[in-house]
Parts: C-alpha cells; structure tokens; sequence
C-alpha cells in the first residue's frame, strides 16, 4: 500500500520551474524526511500534497499526483486537507482562543456539539503533550503560549481533523532545542498512528526522526532512501557533500 | 563638519515643525473660533424648536433630524454593498489588468466633486427611478458618494489580514468563505469601521449631492415617510449664511457648531469601538 504516489511531477512559477520530473512514493507509517538548501522546491512539493499550491495564481502543474489510490486533481480539495494535515515552519496560532484553535477544523467540519469538540480538544492536546500546560486556561488567546507551546498547538489542532497524513514544513526552524526535542519526541510517537513528511533544514534533525531521507536539489530528487543508508552510504555525491556541509 | 551637520539638521526640523503648524494652527482656529461663537446659541430650545420668523429665530431641529436620517439612510445601503464589493475585489477577483482598472477607477472615485454626484443623482433617483425630491433620493446620492470609501479602505482592511491566517485554515479543510467568514471578516472589522465611519462623516457635511435631490429649503415640521423632503444642517447653514438677511451670527455659528459636534461625535465612536476591537486583536 501506498500513501503518495508520485509520478514525473513538474511544477512551474509563471515560468520558473520549481521541481523537474520528480517520481516517489510516501508509505503508510513511515517518516519520510525531505532536506536540502534553500530554493530546492521541497516546500513546493510539499504544498503539493494538500494542493495548497493552488492558492497562488502562476502555479502550475503536469505529472500525476495520487492519494491512496485517486487522483488528487480531482478529489474534493476541502477533504483532502482534511486528510493532509499541515503543520507550518513559523508557529502560527488562529486569532482565537486556545481551545477555537484546536477546534476550528472540525467546526469547520460541521461538527457543533460542545461536548465532541471538548472531547476532540483534550485528545488532540494530550497528543501533542500540551494539555498538562494548558487544561486550566483554555479560553485564554493563544498568542500568550510561548513559541514551542504554540508549535505544539498547531500540531494538535491538525491532529485534531484526525488527519492521515500530517506534512510537517520546517516545524522547529523557530524554536530552541528543547522545545524542538520535545516536538521531534512527538513526531515519533504520531508516525504509530499516522503518516508524516518532514521538510527540514537541519540534517541532523532528519538523521534523528527519518526512517527514509530524500534529497533535494535546484528542484531535482537526487536521492530516496533508508535514513542510514543516505546518511552513511550515499549513492550520490552530491548527496555526500550536503549531508557534510560542503554547500547549502 | 560635526557641527554643518547639527546645523542642518536644526534647519530641516524647524521647517517640518513649521510646515506642522501651518497645518495645527488654522484646523484649531476654525474649532475654537465656531465654539467661540457657536456655543452661546446652544440651548435646549435651540436644539428642539422649528426655525421660526423666517429662519432668524427658533431652532433647528428639522434639519439635525434631516441629516441623522440622510446618514442613516447612506450607511444602510452603502455598507452592505461597499463590503461585499470589498469581499469580492479582495479575495475572490483575480489579479489581471481589468481588475486593476476596476481598483484604480474606485479610488478615483472619492476624489470626484460631490455636485457630479447630486447631479447624477437627480438624474437617476429624482428624475429616472421618479422617487421626487425625497430622503431616498437623497440618501442614495449620498450612500453611492461614500461607496468609494467604504470599499477602498475595507478592502485594504482585509487585505491587511496576514495571508497566513488564511492557508492555515484552508489547511485544515475550511472552504474558502469559511475562511472569509471566521478568520478574515472579524479580523478587518475595526479597518471597515474606520472606513465606514469617515464615509458617514463625509455624508453628513456634504451640501452639493443633497441640494437638488432632497434638501427643502425651509420646512418646519418633521418628514413623516423616506418619500418626503427634509431639512439637513450642511444646507441649512449655507442657507442661513448666504440666502436669508439678516441672520443673527449666534444662529449661524450655532448651526455649525452642532454640525461639526455631530461629525467629531460620530469619529469620536470610531475611535471608540476601533481601540475596543484593537485590544481584542492578538497578534
């Protein structure tokens, strides 16, 4: 079974071609890390998978892009988000209260009564280890969280659509290495359950959490493979020499 | 050198503190010379009376009532449409040279003389929709007068909604007016207000657009339906100023006076209810 599959995916800016011809896969429970330098198009192909492309005007696309088994093009995009949860890079709570934040997406969902969402919210916290910080102060806003608090809300509030894949965009680029030790720690536990993309600038971060690493470069997939093999054997130079540090 | 450059920089703040004043001092004048002359006329018979002997005694109730009507009238139905033109330019419309122009062609519209407007609207409301000389002509003419304003400054109050609110919750499966609706509205309602409320004030000063198509020149009892004339202050006072001799000044400075207390109170509630929404935005 496969999640993502990925086949010659070319992607243009009016007429800046951001990925060139790119062909993967993403399997069920894994953690597939993407890294590379900046302007290698992994945010882009990120943004593919909950077609949050589609948001920009000079976006375009060919290649096919299919979610267990269909076609994303045409698949209902509201509920294909709603499967493709997204985490972004810079934490970025809603202006509402703590708890609207967590329950937004199945309000939006059309779920109403008071007493799932209060259900939904605690689980969705507890996930994310954040509900022992805030149980007593839910109806507070969410921008008096600290920043690794508020990262952790923005997890729990897409795990809260009980997504079955959550893309990760550079989740820790923002935050000090506690708190970005304690969002990998919850990475790991979420992959039991669910399917996770990581974008990452930090190598070391995607030889931690990765169980498959892929590399990126000016838009081109050099390399997928197992975490150990891209970071102990690799078959590209290219590969060997950003995982070194020689450039990005 | 040190001590050319401290010059210098001594010239270049006396002018932009000159350049201040002019600006302060004649803005100040009018407000204190109109309470100066207007406030001794204010009193409560001032306020609740008909004009009487011809406009040079009495009060000047019909046409504080006129105007409060006219405004009304304006906002009702210049805020629905201007918002949801707003709405639409800035969220849904895309950016090709014919949505630019439509932008561009709106903008230009505030700057275009308000007796153009009373003469469109005579033609249209008075004359075409045969609606007469009537508070409806007249707010109608006023409310596509601030259109302009209520639409250019609630589109740049939502546009000012950072675009990551609105991937963050498309992101979690919200449709589009969703997102509209609960994330990007309640977040530019003190933008729209500002806006809403400058076109009020503009409005209710104005005499050009309500001369042919509402304002009665003297009219001492209260419209009774939206078909009806009405008095209204900005007209009255020029009225009073130009058109009738023998006008005591008390009466004129006190008519403007109370127009130009109605203008300040209603920014006054703007700035109100801006920096109560303002406490309340969080980020």
């Amino acid at each position: 079974m496969v999640i993502f599959d990925i086949k010659n995916l070319n992607i243009w800016f009016d007429s800046t071609q951001a990925l060139k011809n790119v062909t993967m896969q993403v399997l069920p429970h894994e953690i597939l890390s993407i890294i590379g330098p900046s302007n290698s198009g992994k945010t882009t192909f990120l943004r593919i998978l909950n077609r949050l492309n589609d948001l920009n005007a000079r976006f375009k696309m060919n290649g096919d892009v299919w979610f267990n088994g269909q076609d994303i093009k045409k698949v209902d995009v509201e509920l294909l988000r709603r499967k493709v949860g997204m985490v972004f890079a810079l934490p970025l709570p809603l202006p509402l209260s703590i708890f609207d934040n967590v329950a937004y997406g199945m309000k939006m969902a059309g779920v109403n009564s008071r007493k799932r969402l209060a259900q939904v919210v605690e689980n969705a916290l507890k996930q994310a280890y954040l509900w022992e910080e805030v149980k007593d102060r839910l109806g507070e806003s969410a921008f008096k969280l600290s920043g690794g608090q508020q990262q952790r809300l923005c997890i729990a509030r897409t795990l809260a659509v009980e997504p079955d894949v959550i893309l990760f965009d550079e989740p820790c680029s923002g935050l000090d290495p506690i708190s970005t030790a304690k969002v990998e720690d919850a990475m790991v536990k979420l992959k039991e359950k669910y399917t996770i993309v990581l974008v990452t600038n930090n190598v070391k971060q995607a030889a931690r959490v990765g169980d498959r690493t892929a590399f990126f470069l000016s838009g081109e997939l050099i390399e997928l493979d197992k975490t150990e093999k891209i970071f102990t054997v690799p078959q590209d130079k290219r590969t060997d020499g950003y995982i070194r540090g020689k450039f990005g | 050198m040190k001590r050319n450059s401290h010059r210098a920089q001594n010239i270049a703040f006396f002018f932009l503190l000159m350049a201040t004043l002019l600006i302060v001092v004649p803005v100040g004048l009018i407000v204190v010379i109109i309470i100066q002359k207007g406030l001794p006329a204010i009193n409560w018979q001032f306020l609740s009376d008909v004009p009487r002997q011809g406009m040079r005694a009495g009060g000047i109730f019909p046409a504080i009532i006129g105007t409060i009507y006219l405004v009304t009238g304006a906002i009702v139905f210049a805020l629905p449409i201007g918002l949801l033109a707003a709405i639409y330019l800035s969220e849904y419309s895309k950016d090709n040279p014919l949505n630019r122009i439509i932008k561009l062609a709106i903008i230009n519209l505030a700057g275009v003389p308000s007796v153009v407007y009373g003469l469109f609207g005579l033609a249209l409301f008075v004359i075409f929709f045969k609606f007469g000389a009537s508070i409806l002509s007249g707010s109608l003419t006023l409310g596509i007068m601030i259109l302009p304003i209520v639409i250019t400054t609630s589109r740049e109050a939502l546009e000012s909604v950072p675009q990551s609110f609105r991937e963050v919750s498309l992101s979690l499966g919200a449709s589009k007016w969703q997102t509209i609706r609960n994330i990007v509205l309640p977040n530019a309602i003190p933008g729209i207000l500002t806006g809403t409320i400058l076109g009020l004030g503009r409005a209710a000063g104005e005499t050009a657009p309500i001369l042919f198509t509402v304002a009665a020149f003297y009219l001492p009892q209260l419209p009774k339906s939206i078909f009806d004339q009405a008095m209204a202050l900005p007209y009255h006072l020029y009225v009073i100023s130009t058109q009738v001799p023998n006008v005591d000044e008390k009466i004129r400075y006190g008519t403007a006076f109370v127009l130009l207390a109605l203008v300040l109170f209603m920014n006054l509630v703007a700035i109100i209810i801006r920096t109560k929404f303002r406490k309340k935005k969080k980020w």
